[in-house]
């Protein structure tokens, strides 16, 4: 990051070597075409120049062996592209179980990260070298994009839905992070940067010197350290009023929240929807939307009575199974 | 004129602004069409020269923020909408298609006129939105951010768009009718010229491509007065719909862009080495291939929007299969080379140079489709330098080529052969210096629609900025000298090339009616081994 001429963008993170080795096959096979080609118009235009100004050549018509032959190869070629593409695309798609969660909203022009410890940060993510991170993102206005280069990711944040992504860096250093969607007046100062620390580095920050910690987060229950985000969700839980129907008991006018996330619900309409973070939000915003089988649809909306980041929040509390279990 | 010229033709048939403004005559219309490009082009240069200038350096000292977003947005919108859609189809394809199947006009000349005026009004539209205040959306338009965040004259230009529209898709169907109804007798479909047939798929995907992109915009303009919740979850919409809405017609429209450039090419390539074109059927019906793969591959533009595994693995396996009619193309141009009679005139210079341009454009299409590295390279610099290279090193190359080429025909003169050589390869010169740094730039990770940017990506922008000073002089060479010729140039003969091809066998300018006697047709196109030498 530091130098002022580069050919090739650093290497930092797992996957970043599989996206080379992939980019390097498609420059060589293209290098090759590309070559194959100049060479073969040069030599023509050379070797066939006219000599005469009557000059008539025979007529070839064609030949269906060639016309295969440039089909099927470099169909076989492209297919070749294709799986391999594919494999890193899985390989990008799907975080490891182990991963780390952070929560990312993107809003016109700045980037805000959240730490499942409950640790707020803007335009600056540390994390730990060696450990898978998994985002899960949104936007609070505009489509903005996370892309951190020398990682090889890249992930619209979206708003009205959540989008993941992940990575595991395997350098400590310093990273840009881009906005890769163009969103306005802005969009091109909407840069921040990722600082990739040794583990025992990145509990002293995250414990220690807490600057950047907000206030807003209430003080995580001593049994609950590692999951403040969660905490401040069950506050939210509370002060809401969420847990006056969705509670653990018979009779509540809502279904109960506790371990629901990640199951399959059964809706009025007599279909099921896996409980997702989408769904959660959904329910949230707009609740008539769907409707679970054997409730009435009486639930008020929230929306404009929680922002992105509080969403993000309540989900990580109902994360937890433990929604409405328990009364403060 | 000069008392030399005394035939009458479609030039001098009538004479006042009038005559031309309420012309019927196809090849007037073409005109028209050529000096209105022409000027879109123009303006359309200028925003690219701010754009550039602005990259110079990686603060952004030269234009605010806002001031360089409309820059590019306008390049983009005027570039794409007002000059790449119609340039070939509108002046080429209008001047030579009747001709080249042995037509008096097209089949609806007054609807021909209408189109002109549709584009005119649509370019009269985007400007007026643009000197009022500009729009910042990027051509992309994409929503919420068009629809709710931005503030500029979205809905104007978006009118303008809208218009233009209708002028291309009223221009395809005259093709298609005029292609169906009105060939000359002996003139069967494989013995068309492949410009016809690149025309004849183009205007299918105008036809059938263009009121999805209609539709759209009025959905954008609606959501902005109204707040419909189309598109703004903020009011229930989705904003991924537009995506998908907007690629559907603009993936095909790329097409637009290239079919009738492919078919330029072919008509050069077998004209300067005077050889049938390799593989006829394969040229022709891989650009019906080409249009119809064409309007399966939108999504390849939103792999990093969230869609899922499966749906991104469709869309790339069916962008692969696009990619497979192209090379096809290729290689059958590079074949039809072979043992041939080359001559390095300059629209055989620029059809070389579009060989060798679109050959890169094209391969690194297939990056892009390549789902794991489009992750990391797209919206970045590799993508503006991949689509320059399809859409301007291609498009540009195969217009610039035909014009020269059909030169004599449309203007009865000759253009100084030297200077169109020497600005042909200014032309390939300054575009590779332009947009080759840029993949680099792109896989470095430079994000595009960036006007300020890290340090270490200045280097490579330095290349682009003076690459593009070159490419500037070599399109603005031809201005000069064409201009010039059309006052001072030779007298053309009917045949300056010693070219196959009906309108060759009228003369330069032809008249009205294009063709003295209806011709009877009974060769294949591209018979170079059975025509007499007769150059002139
Ligand atoms: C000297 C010639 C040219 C130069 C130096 C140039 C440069 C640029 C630059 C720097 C961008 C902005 C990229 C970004 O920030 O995303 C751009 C965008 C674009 N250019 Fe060009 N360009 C040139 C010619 C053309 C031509 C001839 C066309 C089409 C006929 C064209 C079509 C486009 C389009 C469609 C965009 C996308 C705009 C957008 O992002 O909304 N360009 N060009
Ligand atoms: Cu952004």
């Amino acid at each position: 990051m530091a130098s002022n001429f580069a050919l090739f963008p650093e290497r930092a993170s797992t996957v970043a070597g599989e996206v080379d080795a992939l980019y390097l096959f498609l420059v060589a096979v293209s290098g090759f075409f590309a070559v194959l080609i100049a060479a073969l118009v040069v030599v023509f235009a050379i070797k066939y120049r006219r000599r005469a100004e009557d000059e008539r050549p025979q007529a070839i018509h064609g030949s269906l062996a060639l016309e295969l032959a440039w089909t099927i190869i470099p169909f076989g070629l492209a297919m070749v592209m294709f799986f391999w593409g594919a494999k890193v695309y899985i390989t990008l798609a799907v975080p490891p179980p182990n991963a780390m969660e952070v929560f990312v909203v993107g809003k016109q022009w700045m980037w805000k990260l959240q730490h499942l410890e409950g640790k707020r940060e803007i335009n600056e993510l540390h994390v730990p070298v060696g450990q898978p991170i998994k985002l899960t993102m949104t936007s609070e206005d505009v489509i903005h994009s996370f892309y951190v280069p020398a990682f090889r990711i890249k992930q619209d944040a979206i708003p009205g839905r959540y989008t993941t992504a992940w990575f595991e860096p395997t350098k400590v250093g310093t990273y840009h992070l881009f906005c890769a969607e163009y969103c306005g007046t802005e969009h091109a100062k909407m840069i921040g940067r990722i600082v990739v620390m040794e583990p025992a580095e990145y509990q002293a920050w995250l414990a220690g010197t807490a600057t950047t910690a907000v206030a807003a987060v209430p003080a995580a229950k001593p049994e609950d350290q590692q999951a403040a985000m969660a905490a401040a969700g069950a506050e939210l839980f509370q002060k809401l009023g969420c847990v006056s129907c969705h509670r653990a008991q018979a009779g509540a006018l809502g279904p109960s929240l506790a371990g629901l996330f990640g199951h399959n619900v059964a809706l009025q309409d007599g279909s099921t929807v896996v409980a997702d973070e989408d769904y959660i939000r959904e329910s949230i915003l707009n609740p008539q939307a769907k409707i679970v089988a054997g409730y009435q649809p009486i639930m008020p909306t929230f929306k404009g009575l929680v922002n992105e980041e509080q969403l993000m929040q309540l989900i990580a509390y109902i994360k937890t199974g433990k929604a409405g279990t328990e009364t403060q | 004129m000069n008392g030399v010229e005394t035939r009458t033709n479609y030039l001098n048939a009538e004479y006042g602004l009038l005559s031309w403004l309420l012309t019927r005559d196809h090849k007037r219309i073409a005109i028209l069409y050529l000096v209105s490009v022409t000027i879109m082009f123009a303006i359309g240069g200028l925003f690219a020269a701010a754009v550039r200038l602005e990259l110079l350096t990686p603060q952004g000292d030269l234009l605010a923020a806002d001031t360089y977003n409309k820059m590019f947005s306008m390049h983009g919108i005027i570039m794409v909408f007002f000059f790449l859609l119609p340039a070939i189809p509108a002046t080429l394809g209008n001047f030579l298609i009747p001709m080249m199947i042995g037509a008096r006009d097209l089949a609806f000349p007054r609807i021909n006129l209408l189109s002109w005026y549709l584009y005119v009004i649509g370019a009269l539209f985007t400007l007026y939105a643009m000197v009022t205040g500009g729009v910042d959306t990027g051509w992309t338009f994409y929503t919420p951010f068009s629809t709710t965040a931005s503030n500029t004259n979205v809905v104007p230009t978006a009118i303008g768009i809208f218009i233009n529209g209708f002028s291309g898709i009223l221009t395809g169907l005259n093709f298609i009718v005029t292609i169906h109804r009105m060939r000359a007798p002996g003139l069967t479909w494989f013995r068309l010229p492949l410009f016809v047939w690149a025309h004849y798929a183009t205007s299918l995907i105008q036809v059938l491509g263009t009121p999805v992109l209609a539709i759209t915009l009025v959905m954008v303009a609606l959501e902005r007065a109204f707040h419909f919740g189309i598109f703004d979850p903020a009011y229930g919409g989705d904003p991924l719909l537009f995506q998908h809405l907007f690629w559907f017609y603009s993936h095909p429209a790329v097409y637009i862009m290239i079919l009738p450039a492919m078919g330029v090419i072919s008509e050069l390539v077998t004209c300067f080495s005077r050889k049938s074109i390799f593989g006829y059927s394969f040229v022709a019906l891989s650009s019906v291939a080409i249009a119809v793969l064409g309007f399966l591959v939108w999504a390849h533009h939103m792999f990093v929007t969230g869609m899922s595994v499966y749906a991104a693995m469709i869309f790339s396996f069916i962008s692969f299969g696009v990619a497979i009619p192209s090379a096809v193309k290729v290689f059958n141009w590079t074949a039809t080379l072979y043992k041939g009679s080359i001559s390095y005139s300059a629209p055989m210079l620029y059809a070389l140079g579009f060989i060798g341009l679109f050959t890169i454009g094209g391969l690194t299409g297939l990056f892009l489709a390549t789902l794991g590295v489009d992750v990391h390279v797209t919206d970045t610099y590799f993508v503006v330098a991949h689509f320059h290279y399809v859409m301007v090193g291609g498009t540009i190359m195969a217009y610039l080529g035909g014009l020269h080429f059909w030169w004599p025909k449309i203007t009865g003169r000759l253009y100084p052969e030297i200077w169109a050589r020497i600005s042909a390869a200014i032309v390939f010169l300054g575009f590779n210096l332009t947009f080759f740094p840029q993949f680099i730039l792109g896989y470095l990770g430079m994000p595009r629609r960036y006007h300020v940017y890290p340090d270490e990506f200045q280097v490579l922008n330095v290349l682009s900025t003076a690459g593009a000073s070159i490419l500037g002089v070599g399109y603005l060479l031809p201005f000069i000298y064409l201009g010039w010729s059309m006052r001072y140039g030779a007298l053309a003969p009917a045949n300056p090339w010693g070219a196959t091809g009906l309108e060759w066998e009228t003369p330069s300018p032809p008249p009205t009616e294009n063709f003295e006697t209806p011709p009877v047709v009974t060769r294949p196109a591209y018979a170079y081994d059975l025509e007499e030498v007769t150059v002139g």
